[in-house]
């Protein structure tokens, strides 16, 4: 898509400084954000106000984990996995995050493409980034099969306090809910990019509007969010 | 109008825009039912929020009749009494209050006031609306549950919400966090839509800084409920585990009936925390839109340019932002850190400041203007005192000493209703007075709107300034009954008795607005396209009521800022916002 540059000829002659051009720009005629259309912006909005979700999960975990007087288990020990007889801290949550850091990667270069507007590349790039969201997912179901049948339930847990297990399944839950909807959009996207929906402008079957090419990159903003809350995740619920 | 070329908007070349493909409906299913069209989900928001809060009036009645007669209504028992409050409370603030300012007015004045030919997601926008009427629905089923509805109180707190103590601890609980979390979600698809539309949808000419002020408070409402929700959201979603799966996020280890229950080591403070941080932005999610439809109605109906316009951009966003740091103010005598107290009271107190700014200008605006003394702005001047009345209060309980002992008193409530009930609800009654002649194409009855109003401002008064007085003595708010209390004087009894007489009239004076709303839809006087002689877009479109798609053939231009009345120089008392002539503001 063509990126409308600001090209405002009138706001560029008169230039004020400091905090009165900030305003003049952002108040500007029309678009606040001269380049994003309509559906980055409120990818970008959305993904604000999921912050604050997130946040609020992760501050809330914090406070729970502080208040409790039993103690805590320890995650290396409770995330360790006996592979060929050795014990490995984190070892699964380790190839998790570096799966999930991958399907960045995978679909960073998707978005690309998409630029190019290179179909078949778009397409299959977006199939792997869902294959590595996939993959990922799995790897937690295992993990909560796991756990659950190591006895941690959201109530309680072998170990210590019970907010391990309440946290643990709430917040990878909803980390985990947030991939697969990911996945499921990847898919459905990755589908209409295979079939040039977006070269021939096809209409979208809930909303008729316009298939544009654009889609790629605001499903990119999404997956990346995710990624970046996992790594938060990791840090704080995995590595503390 | 494709080619005008106007300094403000010509150079920017037109984008590759999503607007070309507005949706067409195309049977009147579409159309009327599952509309994409933003003017119809906002009547749809509104009719569905003025339904829901006759239930919260209703139910204030009854908790008047209780407290005026104590004794004399056997079904009104104390767990009843509980839910009553409960729902009336959440009812009144989210379901009412939130919905009508920005589902109903939102939706249908972003488009229409910016120029814009609809919200920039329409097939979103409509969920947003269904996904709301189910929340309403969820909630009204509790009602019909076994135990009933919860009866927590609004600020539902933990752990007593979730113990079997608690009226409607079975179900209504559940049906009541279930509700939120999809009020949440709805709220979100339209605030989404809002907020993007004002950011990136605006008419040719139509900078941030010449929109009406009624935008600028719908807007910062919007943001600010798009990042104070997320934490009710999870207040409600850690609840619901506590409630039906027994984790302890919010519940410590506690005795129940001599038994010693499942829970342990849980936070009720951080539900506090997470609560407040939604609660009180709340406040000015259904404030700041007041703020800026009242600004709007009394521009309008003085005649007069709003004084002071940047600065009263700036107000909005400097309360929308203070907001979020003053939360704690609510939990003052839950115990906290005396300098928490201290930083909290201190916020609290600087919103004072853009607040009064507001105050002033609202009244050098109407200094020396051309009052028109119409129902919408009776209303307007009937939030304007009620506003300062509530604001001022709210002085007092900011400060910790002062609120410790007022807290949970009958004073509180003095202050929130006069603050967030009755203000707020004037400006909802003068804006559909004002946008009623748009919305149908005819005027709401003269007559029937002044009584309605001298009853409901007069009414208001006597029911909750007498309330300040009972909580200085001591009555304490969510009472059922007061029973024989030393501190409380028989004259406290005979004042509630009176309050509930009033209360009473008031309610029946609000049918009077019920049957004047359908009463006119035939019968009131028609209004033409702009009855009020308002500069802003909606009063300037082709068709009343609008059309799909609002603009015909063609977009308007905007040339000036909202406030161009009585303008020297210009022929008539008003220069709508995109009539291209050269006198007034049209920098
Ligand atoms: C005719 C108008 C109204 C009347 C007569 C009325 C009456 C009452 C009464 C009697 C209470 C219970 C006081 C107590 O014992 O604690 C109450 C609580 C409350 N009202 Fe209203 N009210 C009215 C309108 C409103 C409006 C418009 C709002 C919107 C903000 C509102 C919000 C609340 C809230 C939040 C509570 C607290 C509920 C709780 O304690 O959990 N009310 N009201
Ligand atoms: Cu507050």
């Amino acid at each position: 898509m063509p990126d409308t540059a600001p090209a405002d000829a009138q706001d560029t002659m008169m230039q004020p400084g400091g905090w009165r051009s900030l305003v003049a720009d952002w108040s500007s005629d029309q678009r606040a954000f001269k380049s994003a259309s309509w559906g980055k912006a409120m990818m970008w909005i959305f993904l604000l106000s999921d912050t604050f979700i997130f946040s609020c999960f992760l501050i809330s975990y914090m406070t729970v984990r502080m208040s409790t007087v039993v103690p805590w288990p320890n995650p290396s020990e409770v995330f360790a996995l006996e592979i060929g007889g050795t014990s490995l801290p984190l070892i699964l949550i380790a190839i998790m995050t570096f799966v999930l850091i991958s399907s960045s990667g995978t679909m960073a270069m998707a978005v690309n493409f998409a630029y190019r507007r290179d179909r078949v590349r778009t397409a299959l790039l977006m199939l792997v980034t869902a294959a590595f969201g996939a993959a990922f997912v799995g790897m937690q179901a295992f993990e909560w099969t796991k756990l659950i049948h190591e006895g941690v339930r959201p109530w309680e847990n072998p170990w210590g306090a019970p907010q391990f297990g309440s946290a643990f399944f709430m917040i990878t839950g909803f980390h985990g809910t947030h991939v697969t909807i990911g996945v499921i959009f990847l898919l459905i996207i990755a589908r209409k990019v295979w079939r040039g929906d977006f070269d021939q402008q096809r209409k979208g079957f809930f909303t008729s509007r316009k298939g544009r090419w654009e889609i790629v990159e605001i499903t990119g903003l999404y997956w990346h969010f995710v990624d970046l809350v996992w790594v938060f995740i990791f840090a704080l619920f995995y590595l503390w | 109008m494709g080619d005008v070329a106007d300094a403000a908007g010509a150079a920017i070349p037109h984008p590759d825009s999503e607007e070309d493909d507005l949706y067409h409906p195309h049977s009147w299913l579409t159309k009327y039912v599952f509309s994409q069209d933003a003017k119809v989900i906002g009547v749809q928001y509104s009719l569905t929020a003025i339904s829901i809060g006759m239930v919260a009036l209703v139910l204030s009645w009854l908790m008047r009749l209780q407290l005026g007669f104590p004794g004399t209504f056997d079904f009104i028992d104390p767990p009843a009494y509980y839910q009553f409050i409960t729902m009336h409370g959440m009812i009144m603030v989210v379901y009412l209050l939130t919905a009508l300012f920005l589902g109903g007015f939102g939706n249908y004045l972003i488009p229409l006031m910016l120029g814009a030919r609809d919200m920039v997601f329409p097939y979103v926008n409509m969920l947003s609306y269904w996904i709301y009427l189910l929340a309403v629905l969820v909630l009204v089923a509790s009602f019909f549950a076994p135990g009933g509805p919860t009866g927590a109180g609004w600020t539902l707190y933990p752990p007593q919400a979730v113990l079997s103590g608690t009226p409607g601890q079975e179900w209504g609980i559940v049906l009541m966090l279930v509700s939120l979390a999809l009020f949440i979600i709805g709220f979100t698809m339209g605030g989404l839509n809002y907020v993007v539309t004002v950011l990136q949808a605006r008419t040719r000419g139509m900078t941030l800084m010449r929109m009406p002020l009624t935008i600028w408070g719908i807007f910062t409402a919007t943001v600010m409920a798009l990042l104070a929700f997320p934490a009710l959201l999870v207040g409600a979603v850690m609840m619901l585990l506590d409630r039906l799966l027994g984790t302890s996020f919010f519940m410590p280890s506690l005795v129940e009936m001599g038994q010693q229950l499942r829970y342990g080591g849980g936070s009720p403070i951080l539900f506090q925390h997470l609560f407040w941080f939604f609660g009180h932005p709340e406040v000015y999610i259904v404030a700041l839109p007041a703020f800026g439809i009242v600004s709007d109605l009394i521009a309008t109906h003085a005649r007069r340019n709003i004084f002071g316009y940047r600065m009263m951009v700036w107000a909005i966003v400097a309360i929308g932002a203070l907001s979020f740091v003053v939360w704690a103010h609510h939990m003052y005598v839950s115990g906290m850190h005396p300098y928490f107290g201290f930083f909290f009271a201190t916020t609290t107190l600087i919103i004072a400041i853009p607040t009064a700014l507001k105050l002033y200008n609202w009244l050098l605006t109407l200094w020396r203007g051309d009052i028109h003394l119409t129902v919408p702005m009776l209303f307007a001047l009937g939030f304007i005192v009620t506003f300062v009345n509530g604001g001022l209060t709210g002085l007092f309980l900011g400060n910790v000493v002062v609120d410790v002992p007022l807290s949970d008193t009958m004073f509180v409530v003095a202050h929130f209703h006069m603050v967030m009930g009755v203000a707020p609800v004037m400006v909802i009654f003068g804006g559909l007075y004002h946008w009623y002649p748009k919305v149908t194409g005819r005027l709401l009855n003269e007559t029937l709107g002044r009584i309605h109003f001298w009853v409901t401002f007069l009414g208001a008064y006597l029911i909750f300034f007498p309330m300040h007085y009972l909580g200085l003595l001591g009555v304490p708010r969510r009472y059922h009954d007061l029973g024989q209390t030393a501190f409380v004087p028989d004259s406290a009894h005979t004042l509630n008795a009176f309050i509930s007489v009033v209360a009473l009239t008031v309610g029946v004076a609000q049918l009077i607005f019920l049957f004047n709303l359908f009463w006119s839809l035939r019968h009131g006087r028609n209004a033409g396209g702009n009855p009020w002689n308002a500069t802003t877009l909606e009063w300037q479109t082709p068709e009343t009521p609008p059309g799909h798609g609002n603009w015909g053939a063609a977009q308007p231009v905007v040339y000036r800022w909202a406030y161009d009345y009585s303008v020297p120089g210009a022929e008539r008392d008003f220069i709508p916002q995109n009539d291209p002539t050269a006198v007034g503001m049209t920098r």
